[in-house]
């Protein structure tokens, strides 16, 4: 996600790679019924990277869900496979339609397995997400502050075991689009921030208390990109055992609007 | 509207012939570009001095024009104040001075065309005579009436239903049009054409994948030279004085699956130089033998004569998606030197006789290996540039590794055949520039860094200047001497396509198409 606009209008960017016509190949794609076996297997070599070994969501959306945000029904989401989303997701171009049918076919068992079931309570989960003050730096259903990713919908991009692993190591699972830096104009102090995006002459950023800046390159003394770094603490100590799974298990209720 | 074409014809068709002593001699026009690269010998270097480092701080849009069309590569052709774009089956005649259209041409694409491993795009046309001509993804090149737009005469190249296309822009030389064709990853066996400007028929044509009995015949073996790939699908260049074509052929089939088609597959991964009369093959240089990382030598080449010992020589420098830089003569083919320009991880260095000597571990393995360049590094099909002024090459250079993996893929007409694939290291580890060589050994005079490989060509001014683009849409300028960026514009749209320089009423015009707009820059 370097870029708003890359993300709207480069389908067919990558003059060699991705831009060909994957709803053709489709709309003529074999007849035989699609292999969901197969495509469990093409899964985990190409997409597990970011989708996780299981779908369950890494650097990609957890994929364990019915509906899916970029793909209304398995023909979409063969031509989503086929094209990627740039920049955000590489087209599996060199797949044959029949290998993307076959992934297509696994991704979609993956939403219609029931919802995990996780241990801690959600009701309890809500209370403890208010007193550790999580609203200072997230978003849920228009309440708290856009610092860290909106939880609206958090369940949709990451599941539960993603989102245990991110409360108690969260510089191990920062999202592409949530990159850490440190701005220092030539003349005054330095800007520390998430970048909202960036190119080769100027970089935008928001800063802890919701500021927008830009800046031309050529006015910063240094641009530090923190990666591996978060303003957002580790809860591993901060909450108890029981209090970290009422706190996932809240977290994993926020699937947006239904 | 009707009035207002009919008044800017009368002003600018005052010529409407591009013999060809113009196009040889295009040094004495300066403020047109009448082929792909502006003159034949590959150099996209304007002689124009307007615009220079002093006062491209000042440049600002003169005019912009939409295309139909999304993600434009064209590369404007200008004739006398008109500019000629493309687009995938389609072309357009636009005033210079405001950017009106002024006649339109399309061909309609067949609802069962499938574009197999590339986008459905155009890089540009040709002009010849009275006719512009352009290549269509179904197959077809097509002359049309420079004046009007209307078709004069089609020529069927080949088979869209076995997975051939073409993209490029043809290369007209004299009373013929060269074309070369796409789909290196259907398994198709590659060929360049050439065909009579003034009726359409045939020339010649030269099979990059030699058949039997053939000289390179011995490096496939059994059936594999039938689906041997070898796609052509970048215009090359022209020595009017030697009537040799230089023209650069793509990869083996499957791309990343070499187990199934030993031997060094010729002519893929090279350069070949065609006699212009015949198409008969006088020389080839292999750059990547037995290729397994879909590392098309398409490139446009550049062609220079520089002292090489003590003999003046007639070179020919290519920047190879294979990350190494390459000087041949273009006499004879001979090695010149080589040497990295792009970070790679699969060669130790180049032999004698400009051989890779591979490193261990450099292959698509079932697993994946990481390998640098990826197969879309280093430079793809965006053109360089080579500036007199400064005798340095610029390379638009894209710095990706990739882990490849191969598979095994049977050959379907028409459908992949690619035998692998590779996965590419995320964003914030893949990074672009623009570095300028110098042109007789390849050694890095400066770079300027981008954040993300571009996919822009580059031009060079007599100005003093450098421009090119970014993905993330800025088109800029940088000092030719030092590459110190002097000005630069935010298109709102990824830049994948040429910059041209032109005249239009004595002034001196840039242009580039981000996205699906062309902008028109003047100070």
């Amino acid at each position: 996600m370097r870029t708003a606009i890359l993300s709207l209008c480069a389908v067919l960017l990558c003059p060699l790679a991705s831009p060909w016509n994957w709803a053709t190949v489709s709309a003529q794609s074999a007849a035989a019924k699609p292999d969901s076996i197969a495509g469990k297997k093409l899964f985990q070599e190409n997409c597990s990277t970011c989708h996780g070994l299981d779908g369950g969501g890494g650097r990609g959306p957890n994929l364990h869900t019915p509906k899916l945000k970029h793909a209304a029904d398995e023909r979409s989401l063969r031509a989503l496979i086929g094209n990627g989303i740039s920049p955000d997701m590489p087209a599996a171009w060199f797949l044959t339609d029949d290998e993307v049918a076959n992934v297509a076919s696994y991704v979609l068992t993956l939403g219609r397995v029931p919802q995990e079931k996780v241990p801690g309570d959600p009701v309890r989960g809500a209370a403890v997400y208010t007193h550790a003050h999580c609203d200072m730096c997230h978003i849920v259903s228009g309440l708290g502050n856009a610092v860290g990713p909106d939880l609206t919908d958090v369940n949709a991009r990451r599941g539960a075991g993603q989102l245990h692993q991110t409360l108690e190591h969260p510089e191990l699972t920062i999202p592409d689009s949530f990159l850490l830096v440190e701005a220092t104009p030539l003349s005054g102090t330095s800007i520390q921030g998430i970048r909202l995006n960036e190119d080769s002459f100027s970089i935008q950023i928001r800063d802890i208390s919701g500021h927008f800046y830009s800046f031309r390159k050529a006015d910063l003394k240094e641009l530090k990109k923190l990666r591996g770094t978060t303003p957002m603490p580790s809860y591993q100590k901060r909450l108890s055992a029981t209090e970290l799974d009422d706190l996932v298990a809240y977290l994993a209720a926020q699937r947006g609007p239904s | 509207m009707r009035v207002l074409i009919l008044l800017v014809l009368s002003a600018s068709f005052v010529r409407a012939q591009v013999p060809f002593t113009r196009i040889v001699d295009a040094d004495k026009e300066p403020g047109n570009w009448l082929t792909y690269s502006r003159t034949l010998d590959g150099h996209r270097y304007s002689p124009l001095t307007e615009i220079n480092a002093q006062n491209v701080a000042n440049l600002h849009v003169k005019w912009a024009h939409q295309f139909p069309d999304p993600s434009t590569e064209a590369s404007p052709i200008v004739v006398d104040g008109i500019l000629y774009v493309t687009g995938p089956n389609s072309a357009a005649a636009i005033d210079g001075r405001t950017g009106r259209t002024l006649w339109q041409w399309n061909r309609p694409l067949p609802s069962d065309f499938v574009s197999i491993g590339f986008g459905h795009t155009n890089r540009g046309a040709a002009v010849l005579d009275d006719k512009l001509f352009v290549a269509t993804l179904d197959g077809y090149l097509v002359a049309l009436d420079l004046k009007s737009g209307t078709e004069r005469w089609s020529a069927r190249v080949l088979d869209y239903k076995l997975g051939y296309s073409m993209t490029m822009a043809p290369l007209a030389i004299d009373g013929k049009v060269v074309v070369g064709v796409s789909g290196g990853e259907a398994g198709i066996r590659g060929f360049i054409d050439a065909y009579d400007a003034r009726t359409g028929n045939q020339a010649w044509r030269f099979y990059t994948i030699p058949a039997p009995g053939d000289p390179g015949h011995e490096t496939w073996s059994g059936d594999d030279w039938k689906t041997g790939g070898g796609a052509t699908w970048v215009t090359g260049a022209y020595d009017p004085e030697l009537k040799l074509v230089y023209w650069g052929v793509g990869n083996p089939g499957p791309d990343w699956n070499g187990d199934v088609r030993p031997g060094d597959n010729l002519y893929t991964c090279s350069f070949v130089a065609l006699d212009a009369d015949t198409g008969k093959l006088r020389w080839h240089f292999q750059f990547t033998p037995h290729d397994t990382h879909d590392w098309d030598s398409t490139h446009v080449p550049i062609l220079f004569d520089a002292v090489v010992g003590n003999e003046k020589r007639k070179l020919i420098s290519i920047a190879n998606r294979n990350a190494f830089y390459y000087v041949l003569d273009r006499t004879t083919g001979e090695f010149i030197t080589g040497r990295p320009y792009a970070k790679q991880t699969w060669a130790q260095g180049l032999d004698a006789k400009g051989r890779p000597i591979m490193l261990p571990d450099s292959q698509p393995t079932e697993k994946g290996a990481l390998i640098w360049p990826n197969a879309n590094g280093a430079t793809v099909w965006q053109s360089p540039s080579y500036s007199p002024k400064t005798d340095l090459v610029y390379v638009s250079v894209r710095e990706i590794g990739a882990t490849y993996f191969k598979r095994t893929t049977p050959y379907k007409p028409g459908v992949l055949f690619a035998g692998g694939g590779e996965n590419e290291l995320p964003p914030d580890d893949v990074w672009g520039a623009i570095r300028a060589l110098k042109a007789e050994t390849g050694e890095m005079k400066w770079e300027f860094k981008l954040l993300s490989p571009p996919w822009a060509g580059v031009l060079s001014t007599a100005g003093g200047l450098v421009f090119s683009g970014s993905d993330e849409g800025n088109f800029y300028a940088l000092d030719a001497e030092t590459g110190k960026p002097l000005w630069d514009f935010q298109t709102g749209g990824p830049i994948a396509a040429n910059p041209v320089a032109f005249n239009v009423d004595g002034h001196e015009y840039v242009a580039i198409a981000a996205d699906r707009v062309l902008y028109v820059f003047s100070l």
